[in-house]
């Protein structure tokens, strides 16, 4: 393998690590607020338990954010740096905005949000737990500008190859970003709602009765049946978005070869894009025409219009992209089984009495945001190949002259240190929810609790 | 003074090198402590976490604005540095990976795999340490692979692992009592000798292996100007080493002269360095005013810096003002 493909792995492979973590702590720390705020009015044992059990959680994931995306940060200059050197003009500022708004923010207040509940009165503990909450958004908006800005550039002129900004209105209010962001932060908020409802089922189905237990299964159930059907909106939204302005890639998402109106919606295909065909087709008829232009005959476009004169292909790899797209809707729709059969079932019968299988089931999506998520980024990323920036850079030409036996050698060590710490991570969310349960405090750090934790009079 | 391109890449550069000092100083001591772990009970090892349990995190983050400053400020330098060393930084960033996750995982995985951790704490500190004092050599010697080059680069690493292990004994001094001070305070007094040897190594090698460096320090008059950078230092160390036999003392006064010395002697070679280098930015090959951004993109950066960056060091005053004082167990409520 050469470096080029190489550094493309070792880049996916780190982002993918990254963006698990964002993923939790955007709407992880809007939800800690929640919880915060609901102790501080009602002075009730079960919210302050549910803040201190996923405030460990929030910890956790933090750091993993961190560490993976100092790595992200150097990864510019080590593999890519073309990109910099092109649209760094651009890039250079957003990422700065980031750091300087956000990451600063988010770290410096972390600490009094951990540790400071008994050193700061309650009005700054649940101030500093809502400007680690506001820093988490702002850096998501931050990197989304940027990366809806290479998926929708303008605001630009380009002199001697290298981009130079002109309206940073314009940069920062790209055509894709207000959908881009929308989808993240939903997304975000329903791995989160996952999560919080999956575990809570596990610790009720090892015999935890606790009244924090059924709090946190209707809260994350109820959260997740009100995020899905807005997601499924905006991801709709989204996909009019790209239609316009990357069609190509929806091309590559219906797996559509040849433009044309009544094209059909694609359930299951094999594409073959040497031979420029799909195999085992299962499709309703006039379904993508329906859903990308509301008309049954609606012209969509087809993959056979982006390719050059010597047959070299102008669009992205097919099979990736539209196989994501489905794992992210098949998950978006399990998704929306499952919130809204929970939401009926604690309607008619409360959080307290949710059958077995029901609970079995829930645990078993606690992580299907990161699967949807992951997919969805991939669906994005990889269809807007073979452009680094679209229309402006192509990633090969951002690669750095690196030798391929030293980005193999750091893939494999980093592959290596990720996957050791995907199951640790996992392992001690279980863990800790398993001490939960057992009615003992998830950590041993705890000292003997002397100061009460300040409950606002009212 | 206009915003143009003769002024901008040195504002910009006295942004990025007061983000690296204020780095070295302040991930040097969590790193150090990180870097003691050996020599600590686990108990110990508690209490050293708890002290800088709240900083860590904020302290990392001012490695990523002068990280992100190089990027964004000098995109072309960022390329040819990071490319130029990239095994030591994907080493760095395993051991800050290692490092970071370590700190959450060792307090709350089963307490059968905390030891395990504590491993990781410690390898973490000494991949970042070690990595860090190498780029250092490596960039002294003008970025190029040759035995030599790289038998010096080790030379640095092992220097900067000490310094950090000292300042961060200094730190745990400041910041405990009783036994674990007692303790601290022999780390620092066994790390001053290690100190001392890597500091004047580095010092005495540099400009003799650089025929610049050599110019730059040693021709007349900067000689005489100069001379009060290593006459400070030696002073601070001699100081540092007398504070050291009294330390600790009743009532705890002056705990905190060897994280004030250690940190000062971190400002002086900062300076130096700094003087070594100015202008280029890839020693030899590229000034900060070639390797710059565009004007446009380095003001909307400037705007935005001017204000926030007072904001960062006040909110950060704050934290270090919340946690003053000896750490106490940490605890989330």
């Amino acid at each position: 393998m050469d470096a080029f493909l190489l550094s493309r792995i070792q880049f996916a492979a780190n982002i993918s690590f990254h963006i698990l973590f964002p993923t939790i702590t955007i709407a992880l720390g809007w939800v800690l607020l929640f919880f915060r705020y609901r102790f501080a009015r009602t002075g009730l044992q079960k919210w302050i338990d549910a803040y201190m059990f996923w405030v460990k959680v929030f910890a956790l994931s933090f750091a993993l954010g961190v560490v993976s995306g100092i790595t992200m940060s150097f990864q510019f200059g080590t593999n890519w740096p073309g990109f910099m050197e092109a649209v760094g003009n651009v890039a250079g500022p957003l990422l700065a905005y980031e750091i300087m708004t956000a990451f600063f923010l988010e770290a410096v207040f972390l600490g009094i949000m951990l540790f400071g509940a008994r050193k700061v009165p309650a009005w700054l503990h649940i101030l500093a737990t809502f400007l680690v909450a506001f820093g988490t958004t702002m850096s998501a908006f931050w990197i989304l500008v940027l990366n809806s800005w290479m998926h929708t550039p303008q605001g630009y002129e380009l002199r001697d190859g290298v981009v130079h900004a002109t309206d940073w209105f314009a940069i920062i209010f790209n055509p894709s970003l207000p959908y881009r962001l929308s989808h993240m932060l939903l997304a975000s908020g329903l791995t989160v709602a996952f999560l919080i409802a999956g575990i809570a089922a596990f610790r009720r189905l090892i015999g935890d009765r606790g009244e924090a237990v059924s709090t946190q299964l209707r809260f994350g159930l109820i959260l997740g049946a009100v995020l899905i059907p807005l997601q499924i909106l905006m991801g709709d939204l989204h996909g009019l978005n790209t239609l316009e302005h990357q069609p190509a890639k929806v091309a590559a998402m219906e797996g559509n070869w040849e433009t044309g109106p009544n094209v059909p919606l694609l359930l299951f295909a094999i594409p073959d894009e040497a031979a420029r065909m799909n195999h085992a087709e299962i499709a309703i008829p006039n379904g993508a025409s329906l859903i990308l232009k509301h008309s049954a005959d609606g012209v969509v476009p087809g993959l056979n219009d982006f390719v050059a004169e010597d047959g070299t292909p102008l669009h992205p790899p097919v099979a990736p992209v539209f196989w994501s797209f489905r794992v992210m809707v098949g998950t978006g729709m399990a998704m929306l089984a499952l919130s809204w059969l929970g939401a009926g079932l604690i309607w008619r019968r409360g959080a307290d009495a949710l059958p077995r299988p029901f609970l079995m089931a829930t645990t078993a999506m606690a992580f299907s945001g990161w699967v949807a998520t992951l997919a969805g980024w991939y669906v994005t990323e990889i269809g807007r190949q073979p452009w680094l920036v679209t229309g402006v850079l192509t990633t090969e030409a951002a690669v750095g002259d690196v030798a391929a036996p030293m980005v193999m050698g750091t893939l494999m060590a980093y592959l290596a240190v990720y996957l050791f710490l995907m199951i640790a991570y996992i392992g001690v969310i279980f863990y800790l929810a398993r001490r939960a349960a057992e009615g003992k405090s998830p950590t041993r750090e705890d000292p003997r609790r002397d100061t009460p934790i300040a409950v606002p009079a009212e | 003074m206009t915003l143009d391109a003769t002024t901008l890449p040195v504002i910009f550069a006295a942004l990025m090198g007061l983000s690296i000092l204020l780095y070295v100083i302040l991930d040097g001591f969590d790193l150090g402590v990180g870097l003691l772990f050996p020599f600590a009970t686990p108990e110990e090892r508690d209490r050293m976490i708890a002290s800088i349990g709240p900083f860590w995190d904020a302290n990392e983050t001012w490695l990523v604005l002068a990280i992100g400053i190089l990027l964004v400020a000098f995109p072309a330098a960022h390329g040819a540095i990071l490319t130029a060393l990239y095994l030591p930084v994907a080493v760095m960033l395993i051991g800050l990976i290692l490092r970071g996750v370590a700190f959450e995982f060792r307090a709350k995985a089963p307490l059968a795999h905390k030891r395990s951790w504590d491993a990781a704490f410690f390898a973490g500190s000494l991949m970042t340490s070690a990595a860090q004092g190498f780029m250092l050599g490596m960039y002294v010697m003008g970025l190029e692979w040759t035995l030599f080059h790289a038998a010096f680069g080790l030379l640095t690493a092992g220097a900067l692992t000490v310094a950090y292990s000292f300042i961060g004994a200094a730190w745990v001094i400041y910041k405990t009592d009783s036994a674990l001070q007692i303790k601290a305070v022999s780390w620092a007094r066994g790390g001053i000798w290690g100190m001392t040897l890597g500091l004047g190594a580095v010092s005495l090698a540099t400009p003799f292996v650089s025929q610049r460096l050599f110019e730059r320090w040693f021709s007349f008059p900067e000689v005489m100007l100069l001379a009060p950078l290593p006459l400070l230092s030696v002073a601070i160390l001699v100081l540092l080493w007398k504070s050291l036999r009294h330390l600790p003392t009743k009532g705890d006064h002056f705990a905190w002269f060897p994280l004030a010395g250690a940190t000062a002697l971190m400002v002086l070679g900062f300076f130096g360095m700094a003087y070594s280098f100015y202008p280029f930015i890839v020693p030899e090959q590229l000034t900060i005013y070639e390797a710059a951004s565009s004007p446009e993109s380095l003001t909307i950066i400037l705007i935005g810096t001017l204000f926030v960056l007072p904001m960062i060091l006040g909110y950060t005053i704050l934290s270090y003002t919340v946690f003053r004082g000896k750490a106490t167990n940490l605890s989330y409520d």
